[in-house]
């Protein structure tokens, strides 16, 4: 099975044999990866109960639960990892929600989609309505993206929080890209933090 | 209730210590087995009953000939498989379906009536304990509760954190709440307001407390349903008529039904049993034997973990189960949690349930 693109740079670079928190862990693919291929002790958090059940039933660890405010349930560094992907953008208070990132990971790995791509800039200054693209599928009364975020906001706020940006990876589509210009050219966007 | 049925029993080889500073001597546990022990005696999974169950969770109760209590989860190709795991199910300590409680006779030749100690969770556990040294069993593949079984996984977790290697407990608790001490009290105080009862000292009367402990058992049965499933189930429709009758007979179909479960339970439970096994029921806090912080209870545990609850389940809400969830994540044991979705209240944990089923299979893989 082959995971999605930013699921698989996180697996890639997940220290073997390390515990690892996969918040919004869906239906546990990259949980599923990291206990096979790099032996980690994986557990999960996620929302919807129909994703935990078959979590449970493929033999992950998964607790139902609300990553706004369950991730208080952990000590602190109690995991290698802290894993945060597609889901920053959909939380009631991103800010607080990275902070707990960093308090129950020694690292952190958190995905979003870039709403500064070039795409997304011209559906709104052409367009003048909200951004539906490949990136971000969902009209704006649907999609539970809340708080939509840039590289360069991403960026910022990580100076805020005082963590270090280990290590960035840029994706168009599939597609993994440079650096440079990243908050025009990437639909989405992969960190790595330390603090 | 009458006879004590038949049932394979082991007698454990040495007295029962218990919590109170009491000792059980000759102490039996009455237990039945289906499926094979592997040779390496790995295979096993203990499935603990509920306050009113019993060892027969996959073949016919002997006196009622009602299914097995959980015929729809243990068995052959069931999600707790009897062609894979050796499922063992005994009777806890204070019950009466044949393991020593307060019928059974003391060292005295009469039945110990009030005379038996006041036992707990953990002593209906060290029971069992005892139950799989005799088995030769050290670790099982899993313990598997629901409602006061769940509460005996959790403490067969936090006191012989070697013995399961995995711990699935559905709808239950930590510690028993307020709530819940007073719907008992409440079921006590039936049973002892009933004249039969006379101070526990009724085995050789001619009358039994029935009707106390038929009480008893209406308003716990209330307990164990949803608002929602009783409005499905009966409304306020009449019983066998079709006005109200202006007097006090079952006239709601409501009121027919808990008469129905509550005479049907006089005849396979024993009233002073009712009465021990809730006691231990308000007495199990978790927490309150570790330090009062549930987490030291699963501190260093080597055991898989899964917490299930029921959204209509009132009596042991899900926010007892993630109170346990939160600890065994402070403690940094695996734990799955979800919180599954039925009509029926707490009493969902015994009905047909794919999502559970699933699970249950899943976690026992």
């Amino acid at each position: 099975m082959s995971l999605r693109s930013d699921l698989a740079v996180i697996a890639a670079h997940v220290a073997p044999g390390s515990r690892v928190l996969d918040i919004g862990c869906g239906d546990g693919a990259l949980m599923a990866e990291l206990e096979a291929a790099r032996g980690c002790d994986a557990r999960g958090m996620e929302l919807d109960g129909a994703l935990v059940e078959r979590c449970v039933a493929r033999g992950l660890s998964v607790v139902q639960g609300d990553a706004n405010v369950d991730l208080a349930d952990y000590p602190d560094k109690a995991f290698d990892y802290a894993i945060l992907s597609q889901t920053l953008q959909t939380a009631t208070r991103p800010d607080r929600m990275l902070e707990e990132l960093l308090r129950v990971g020694r690292r952190a790995f958190v995905s979003f989609p870039n709403f500064a791509h070039w795409r997304t800039r011209m559906a709104l200054l052409i367009g003048g309505r909200m951004p539906v693209t490949r990136a971000l599928p969902l009209t704006w009364y649907e999609t539970e993206n809340i708080h939509h975020v840039t590289v360069e906001d991403f960026r910022d706020l990580a100076r805020m929080k005082g963590a270090r940006i280990e290590r960035a990876w840029f994706f168009a589509g599939d597609r993994q890209i440079g650096a440079p210009g990243a908050n025009w050219r990437a639909e989405f966007a992969v960190f790595e933090l330390s603090r | 209730m009458n006879s004590v049925p038949l049932s394979k029993a082991y007698a454990l080889p040495h007295p029962l210590p218990l919590d109170s500073g009491q000792v059980l001597e000759a102490c039996q546990i009455a237990y039945e087995t289906y499926g094979t022990l592997a040779p390496g005696k790995d295979n096993a999974v203990l499935v603990c009953h509920a306050l009113t169950g019993d060892q027969y969770v996959a073949s016919p109760h002997p006196i009622t000939g009602k299914p097995g209590w959980w015929e729809r989860m243990v068995g052959p190709g069931k999600p707790i498989d009897t062609t894979r795991h050796f499922v063992i199910c005994a009777n806890v300590i204070g019950s009466c379906m044949g393991s020593t409680g307060p019928m059974s006779l003391a060292p005295d030749g009469k039945p110990y009536a009030m005379r038996f100690p006041v036992i707990t969770i953990r002593d209906m556990v060290r029971g069992l304990v005892g139950l799989l040294d005799g088995l030769g069993i050290a670790r099982l593949h899993a313990v598997v509760g629901g409602s006061m079984g769940g509460m005996q996984a959790l403490s067969l977790a936090a006191n012989w954190p070697t013995r399961a290697a995995r711990v699935l407990v559905i709808a239950s608790t930590a510690r028993h709440s307020a709530q819940n001490i007073a719907f008992h009290e409440v079921g006590r105080q039936a049973i002892m307001a009933d004249p039969a009862w006379n101070g526990g000292d009724y085995y050789g009367a001619s009358a039994r407390p029935d009707n106390g402990l038929a009480v008893a058992r209406m308003a716990a049965h209330i307990t164990y349903l949803s608002e929602a499933g009783l409005t499905e189930k009966f409304g306020r429709r009449l019983q066998d008529r079709a006005e109200k009758g202006f007097g006090f007979d079952a006239e709601f179909q409501v009121e027919s039904y808990l008469r129905y479960q509550g005479s049907g339970f006089t005849r396979r439970f024993d009233a002073n049993s009712y009465l021990y096994i809730t006691r231990a029921m308000d007495y199990f806090d978790l927490a309150e034997e570790h330090g009062g912080r549930l987490a030291n209870a699963f501190a260093g545990t080597p055991a898989r973990f899964c917490i299930v609850s029921f959204d209509t389940d009132w009596l042991y809400p899900t926010a007892e189960s993630r109170h346990i969830v939160h600890a065994l994540n402070a403690a940094g044991a695996k734990v799955s949690f979800v919180e599954l979705s039925a009509p029926h209240g707490h009493d969902s944990f015994l009905l047909e349930h794919d999502q559970l089923d699933r699970v249950v299979q899943g976690f026992l893989a």
